[in-house]
């Protein structure tokens, strides 16, 4: 029995209603984006229909109304990852902007030659460059933590890399492997050598209940459009004093004070980091993803993965044996739901291009961590990913459309 | 609505299955160009012996990796090439690109050289290359497609820097 009632969840997800080919839309691509509720489209339709104007300027009810949507979906997204203060979320377009936010503005205030990062070896490409820009400028030293054969992180030398160290920058969830990262002992380990700790939680937040006080964190980045919410709007999280002594990141409107011709002083957090106009009516669509989510409990989203992972990881190993090689750790309870294979020596692209024509939707390529994918030794893979819409016929719909592939490209 | 059969042809299949001129040349005489598509991770590594006595591809060798429809390409390409003169390989570079519905000369705004264009592709025969025409339906992989041919394009202009 899942957790979730998914027949209904999927009737809340219009796009699934829709067909590809005269075939019902199977979608397992939710790693890179996830599908909208109705909730949520009315919810921005609403928005921009009813209570639409620019925020915190004008004195008119409608302006009021907007700001206040603003700022209550701030308050769901703190409430969300058991933030201690709403005034600690910062709105960014997405999580690689949260990153870079932490990047340009603490990093180049913080950080001077000969100093080092931290990252590993599981990163996506939003938690790689914006540190190698970094370290190119300023001669930071960027260090990697290996991965063990069985796609973990391999900790053996944790204490050498982090001697020294001024960042932990490190994955939640790997988006290539699935591998959850046990978040806490590593943050332990990163502040007894006075190092501080970013977690790209891009993956992890839409699947696990987030609680950042538990992790002891520093700075947490996620994106709302992988949580059932619109594109264009993502979160940084940060104590408040590293958000109060930080300089500012962008400059112009709302992230100001006062300005005179020598100068300006800065709003206070977290608007300091929020110039120009923000994405309102967006804030206001992940504010409504989080509480459709939260309506579903996030300890019955992560049962219900669990199971369809399980599900997926026992009909691929059964049906496709030795032609299937998945990369990523076997153990369900310490993974999410997104599942990277290499297939019968068939290339991703090719396997993803006759899926289609089930109307199955997987996601093929170096999944943006090509660091990793020379690791594995591999150019690209097939990636299967679940959320709360997908069930047990969804993993059958792959079965079925990977027998084809098999058919199709057999020597 | 286009359906595989579009894009997987059987004579592609057939250059997937069984890569044509497969291996490697000593370099030099040969030269040797890397092609890569960054987004999806295809490599073709081409080998490419040019007579300069006679300007024609004296001999040709791929390797690499990647999809079906990038190394099938490849794999035509080097049996299209072989043994042609350099003028008529160009030909074939500028006929394929048009065959994917690439028309750069076009993109430069010159008015009369797409009709140019058009008259002198008039004459080229394509042969098997024909069959990979079904890609232009699935946009995303036409850079799979040319991925073979912009690298034989690099290899030729280099191969002429050397020689000049
Ligand atoms: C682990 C991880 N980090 C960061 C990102 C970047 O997210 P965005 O593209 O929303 O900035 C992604 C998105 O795929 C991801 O999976």
């Amino acid at each position: 029995m899942s957790a979730l009632d998914v027949a209904t969840i999927k009737r809340d997800f219009p796009i699934l209603k829709r067909e590809v080919n005269g075939r019902r839309l199977v979608y397992l691509d939710s790693a890179s984006s996830a599908q909208k509720p109705l909730v949520v489209l009315d919810a921005m339709d609403d928005a921009y229909r009813n209570h639409y104007a620019n925020i915190h300027r004008g004195v008119y009810t409608i302006a009021e109304e907007a700001t206040a949507a603003f700022e209550d979906a701030r308050r769901k997204v703190a409430r969300f990852i058991n933030a201690p203060r709403t005034d600690e979320i910062v709105f960014t377009r997405n999580a690689t902007e949260s990153i870079n936010l932490v990047a340009y503005s603490w990093a180049r205030a913080n950080l001077h030659a000969g100093d080092a990062i931290v990252l590993s070896h599981m990163e996506h490409h939003a938690n790689v460059v914006p540190w190698q820009i970094l370290a190119a400028e300023r001669g930071v030293e960027l260090r990697w933590i290996p991965m063990t054969p069985d796609f973990r992180l391999d900790l053996t030398n944790l204490d050498a890399l982090l001697d020294g160290a001024r960042l932990l920058a490190i994955s939640a969830m790997s988006n290539v492997l699935g591998t959850i990262n046990d978040i806490r002992p590593l943050a332990d380990a990163a502040h007894a050598h006075g190092a501080l700790v970013l977690v790209d939680a891009c993956q992890f937040v839409p699947h696990v209940a987030t609680d950042v006080q538990q992790w002891d964190a520093d700075f947490i980045a996620f994106s709302s459009h992988k949580i059932l919410g619109p594109t264009g709007i993502g979160a940084l999280w940060a104590r408040l004093e590293l958000l109060e002594a930080m300089p500012p990141f962008l400059g112009g409107g709302e992230m100001i004070r006062d300005v005179r011709l020598d100068g300006f002083t800065t709003n206070d957090v977290p608007w300091k980091f929020e110039a120009g106009t923000p994405a309102i009516v967006e804030a206001v669509g992940f504010g409504a993803a989080i509480d459709y989510i939260s309506a579903l409990g996030m300890d019955a989203v992560r049962a219900h993965e669990l199971l369809v992972t399980r599900y997926a990881l026992d009909s691929l190993r059964d049906r496709f044996g030795d032609s299937l090689t998945i990369y990523g750790p076997t153990d369900v309870d310490r993974r999410g739901g997104a599942v990277s294979f290499l297939f019968d020596g068939i290339h991703a692209h090719d396997i993803s291009q006759v899926l289609d024509e089930d109307a199955v939707c997987v996601r093929a390529g170096h999944h943006c961590a090509k660091p990793l994918m020379r690791q594995l030794g591999v150019p690209a893979t097939t990636r299967a990913s679940f959320y709360v819409y997908n069930d047990e016929a969804d993993v059958d719909a792959l079965m079925e459309a990977l027998a084809k592939a098999q058919k199709f490209f057999a020597v | 609505m286009a359906g595989l059969e579009d894009l997987y042809r059987e004579i592609i299949l057939d250059h997937y299955r069984s890569p044509r001129n497969r291996g490697e040349l000593p370099v030099p005489p040969a030269h040797k160009v890397e092609g890569f598509n960054p987004l999806c991770g295809d490599e073709v590594v081409l080998y490419l012996d040019v007579d300069p006595e006679t300007d024609t591809v004296h001999d040709v060798k791929i390797a690499g990796q990647g999809c079906s429809i990038s190394q099938a390409s490849t794999s035509m390409m080097s049996a299209a090439v072989k043994g042609k003169p350099l003028s008529e390989v160009r030909q074939l570079i500028r006929a394929f690109k048009a065959l994917m519905s690439i028309h750069e000369s076009k993109l430069e705004g010159d008015g009369d050289d797409g009709s140019d264009l058009a008259a002198e592709l008039a004459g080229v025969r394509l042969g098997d290359l024909e069959a990979l025409q079904g890609v232009v339906k699935f946009p995303v992989r036409i850079k799979c497609a040319t991925l073979a041919w912009n690298t034989l394009q690099q290899a030729l202009d280099e191969t002429a820097q050397t020689q000049a």
